[in-house]
C-alpha cells in the first residue's frame, strides 16, 4: 500500500544522515519511538520527537536504552510501526530486549549510528565495529536482517525499506549507520507519499476462536494479532509452542527456534541485497558497505589506474550475508579485499563464504577515522600480485 | 462438623465463577502449595469481573519469576516479557494503542529489584498503568536468593546468615516518585484487596498495589516459619489498617507489623493527559494525536 501522507517530507532537502534516517522512518509509518540519548545518534530522535506530535505519532525518552527496547517490542504489539535508536554503548544495553522481539517475531527497527568502540570508545567519532554483535549480540539462536546505508539519501530510502522487511518477516531489522553517514550532510529527495511502497502490518482474518498467534500454517511467517482486537492472545519469551503457551522441551524447542532461523536463512535470496560493479574477469573483488564503501572508491581508482581489475559488491544488507555470492565469485578471482572500520568483522564471513578459493584480506580500522584511501589501494596491489 | 468430599470429576464440572477471567487450559497452574499468588491472582480476575470492564481491551504485562507467571494465566492479551522489563514494556503497549486497559503484575524481584529503574520512572511520569507488586520478600523461582525487599535479619539462600541489607518500603518508593494510587494489603485481606483492585481498574494514572504473600517453599522454610498457614496467622496477628498514613512509617521488619491499607488517592493528571494538553497548548491545530485506537497504518 502507498504510505500516511502525514509523515512524508516531500521535496529536496539538504539533511544530514540522521535527519534524513528519522524522515525515512516517519515516511514509512513509524509512529511510536523510544530512544534514550547517546552521541552520535540523538539528532534521529530530535527529529522525530520535533515532527511526531503533528502526525499521530508519540515518542518517549525513556530512562535507560533497556526501558526503550522494552518498550518498542510492546508498542509493536498494537500494531503501531515502532522504532528506537542508538549507538555502541546503548546496542549493548538493547540486545536482551531484541532477542525479545526476535522470540515473539516483532517487527520493528534499531537504529544504531555506530561511533567506536568498546564500551564508551570514541563517542563522537566512527566505527563500523558493532557488525557482528548486530548479527549475533542477542543470546541464542535467531536471525535477523540489517541493512547499511552509506549516505543521507540511503539512510531515507533504506529506512523504508527496513520498515516493510521488518513486516514482512516478523523481525528486529538493524540499521547500522555509521558516524560519517549520520553527521554528513548531503541532498535528499523525499518523494510524494503515492511513490512510497510500504508493507502495512499482516493481521490474521481469523477469528479469535481459530487463531494460533504462532502458526504459520505450513509457511515461515505466522499472521499477527494486535493487542486490543479480542484475541486475547498470549506470547512470552519463553519457548512457546502454536498457541504461544510456554513449552520446556527439546522437541518444541527444535520446532520454534528451526522456524525463528528458517524464516530467515531460506528467505536470504529474497532479502540479501547488494551493489555489484565488474566482477566480471575481476583480479580482486572489494567487498564493502556504509562509509567505507564511498572511501574505497578512490582506493579503487587508484589500482586501476594502475591496471589491476577490481570488482566490488557493496553491502546493502549485511545480514543476511550473500554468501551464494561470494562463494561463486571465490574460485574465479585471486582475492577479495574488505575494507571496513573495526579489526575484522565482516570479512571473516567474507572468508567463510571464500572457502579457501580465494584469499579474504582485511584492510582494518581501529576506528575514530575513515581509511586513507591508498592503504585500499595498496592492499588491493598486493591481493593482485 | 461435616466434610464434604470433591472428587476430580466435582471439580471440572462446577465452573470457578472467575473461570472466564483464566486461561483454563493452562491449568494447573506451577505455583507451589500456600503460595499467595494464586490468591492475588484470583482477587484479580474477581476485581475485572464486578467492574465489568472490556476485557477485549485490557491487557497484562509480567517480568520473570514466580509473579511473572500470572499474565500466562490471564485470559487477557497477556505478555509474559523479560525480567524487569514489564513497566517499560508495558508503557510501549499502552502508548502504542491508548485505549487500552494495561495491567503490570509481577514480583518484588523484578519490579523493585532488576527492574527499579523502571519503577520509578513510571511512577514519575505518571504512567497510566496498573503495577501489581506481589512480595513474598525473596526470590522464589531461583530458589530463594536475598531480594530488595527481605526483611533486616531475614535469611535467604545468599545471605545464610541473615539479611543485613535495607529492603525497600515499597509504598513510599512509589509516593515518593508521585504515584497518585498506593495501597498495600496481605493475602489474607482477599475483600479489601478485590475492593483496591476494583477501585484502581477504575483510576488513572500510575496505580501501585503491594501486596504480601507467602512463599512457604523458600521464605518460610529458610526462616522456620512453618507452612503457608503460619504465614497467613502472622498476617492476621499483624498486619495494621491505616488508611492515609504517611509511607514513611510502613516499612516492614522480619516477622514484624505489616501497616495495610490505603496510603495515596489523589488525581494527578497522567503522561498521556500532560502530552495531550502540553501540545495542544504548545502547537494548537497542528497537534495531531495518536488515536486511541493505535497507530496502526491500514489500507
Amino acid at each position: 500500500m502507498k504510505t500516511d501522507p502525514a509523515g512524508v517530507l516531500t521535496g529536496a532537502h539538504y539533511l544530514d544522515g540522521d535527519f534524513a534516517c528519522g524522515e525515512g522512518a516517519m515516511a514509512a509509518g513509524c509512529r511510536f519511538t523510544a530512544g534514550y540519548p547517546i552521541t552520535p545518534s540523538t539528532e534521529v530522535v530530535e527529529r522525530i520527537g520535533r515532527r511526531f506530535p503533528m502526525m499521530g505519532g508519540t515518542f518517549i525518552q525513556m530512562e535507560d536504552e533497556l526501558a526503550s527496547m522494552a518498550a518498542v517490542v510492546g508498542a509493536s504489539w498494537t500494531g503501531t510501526k515502532s522504532l528506537t535508536v542508538t549507538s555502541g554503548p546503548g546496542f549493548s544495553l538493547m540486545m536482551e530486549n531484541i532477542g525479545l522481539g526476535a522470540m515473539m517475531e516483532t517487527p520493528l527497527v534499531v537504529v544504531n549510528v555506530q561511533r567506536g568502540g568498546p564500551s564508551t570508545g570514541l563517542p563522537t567519532m566512527t566505527g563500523q565495529a558493532d557488525m557482528m554483535q548486530a548479527r549475533w549480540g542477542s543470546h541464542g539462536d535467531y536471525e535477523l536482517i540489517a541493512l547499511s546505508p552509506q549516505s543521507p539519501q540511503e539512510a531515507f530510502d533504506l529506512m523504508i525499506d527496513a520498515f516493510n522487511l521488518a513486516e514482512i518477516y516478523r523481525v528486529p531489522v538493524m540499521f547500522m549507520m555509521d558516524e560519517c553517514v549520520g553527521h554528513m550532510t548531503e541532498k535528499v529527495v523525499i518523494p510524494p507519499a503515492d511513490e512510497i511502497d510500504i508493507v502495512p502490518r499482516k493481521l490474521t482474518d481469523k477469528p479469535p476462536g481459530e487463531f494460533l498467534p504462532y502458526s504459520s500454517d505450513g509457511g515461515l511467517v505466522p499472521e499477527f494479532a494486535r493487542a486490543g482486537d479480542g484475541y486475547r492472545f498470549h506470547t512470552t519469551g519463553l519457548t512457546h509452542d502454536e498457541r504461544g503457551y510456554p513449552v520446556m522441551s527439546a522437541d518444541c524447542q527444535e520446532q520454534n527456534v528451526r522456524r525463528l532461523v528458517d524464516k530467515i536463512k531460506k528467505n536470504a535470496d529474497k532479502i540479501v541485497r547488494f551493489e555489484e560493479e565488474d566482477t566480471d574477469g575481476a583480479d580482486v573483488v572489494l567487498v564493502t558497505y556504509g562509509i567505507t564503501a564511498r572511501v574505497a572508491r578512490m582506493g579503487i581508482d587508484f589500482a586501476r589506474k594502475k591496471g589491476v581489475k577490481v570488482g566490488v559488491i557493496r553491502l546493502i544488507v549485511c545480514w543476511p550475508f550473500p554468501e551464494k555470492r561470494i562463494r561463486e565469485l571465490a574460485p574465479k578471482i585471486k582475492a577479495f579485499v574488505v575494507p571496513e572500520i573495526n579489526l575484522g568483522q565482516m570479512v571473516l564471513e567474507v572468508e567463510r563464504c571464500a572457502g579457501g578459493q580465494a584469499a579474504a584480506v582485511l584492510v582494518g580500522h581501529a576506528g575514530g577515522g575513515v581509511h586513507d584511501p591508498k592503504d585500499i589501494c595498496d592492499a588491493i596491489l598486493r591481493a593482485a600480485k | 462438623m461435616s466434610t464434604t468430599t470433591i472428587t476430580e470429576t466435582d471439580i471440572a464440572a462446577r465452573k470457578h465463577p472467575v473461570a472466564p477471567y483464566l486461561r483454563m487450559d493452562r491449568m494447573p497452574h506451577i505455583w507451589c502449595p500456600t503460595c499467595g499468588i494464586g490468591t492475588v491472582m484470583k482477587c484479580y480476575a474477581q476485581a475485572l469481573e464486578e467492574t465489568g470492564i472490556n476485557m477485549d481491551k485490557a491487557a497484562i504485562v509480567s517480568g520473570i519469576g514466580c509473579t511473572g507467571r500470572v499474565a500466562g494465566y490471564m485470559n487477557l492479551d497477556a505478555f509474559h516479557s523479560t525480567h524487569g522489563r514489564a513497566i517499560p514494556f508495558a508503557t510501549g503497549l499502552k502508548l502504542g494503542r491508548p485505549e487500552l486497559m494495561v495491567t503490570v503484575f509481577s514480583g518484588d524481584g523484578d519490579l523493585s529489584g532488576i527492574g527499579g529503574n523502571h519503577f520509578i520512572h513510571a511512577a514519575r511520569r505518571n504512567m497510566d498503568l496498573l503495577v501489581i507488586l506481589v512480595n513474598n520478600f525473596i526470590y522464589g523461582m531461583t530458589g530463594g536468593q536475598n531480594a530488595p525487599t527481605t526483611p533486616l535479619t531475614a535469611k535467604s539462600s545468599t545471605m545464610p546468615y541473615g539479611n543485613f541489607e535495607e529492603p525497600f518500603n515499597l509504598p513510599h518508593l512509589a509516593a515518593s516518585c508521585g504515584a497518585p494510587y498506593v495501597a498495600r494489603w496481605t493475602c489474607l485481606h482477599i475483600r479489601r484487596l478485590t475492593k483496591s483492585f476494583k477501585e484502581a481498574i477504575d483510576r488513572k494514572g500510575f496505580r501501585f498495589i503491594e501486596v504480601i504473600a507467602p512463599c512457604s517453599t523458600l521464605y518460610a522454610r529458610l526462616n522456620k516459619l512453618g507452612t503457608g498457614f503460619n504465614l497467613m496467622q502472622y498476617y492476621h496477628d499483624n498486619a495494621e489498617i491505616r488508611h492515609g498514613v504517611d509511607t514513611r512509617e510502613v516499612s516492614i521488619g522480619f516477622q514484624d507489623r505489616i501497616i495495610c491499607g490505603k496510603f495515596v488517592d489523589e488525581e494527578r493528571p497522567t503522561f498521556l493527559d500532560n502530552m495531550q494538553t502540553h501540545y495542544t497548548k504548545t502547537l494548537g491545530d497542528k497537534f495531531m494525536p495518536m488515536s486511541p485506537e493505535g497507530g496502526l497504518i491500514h489500507e
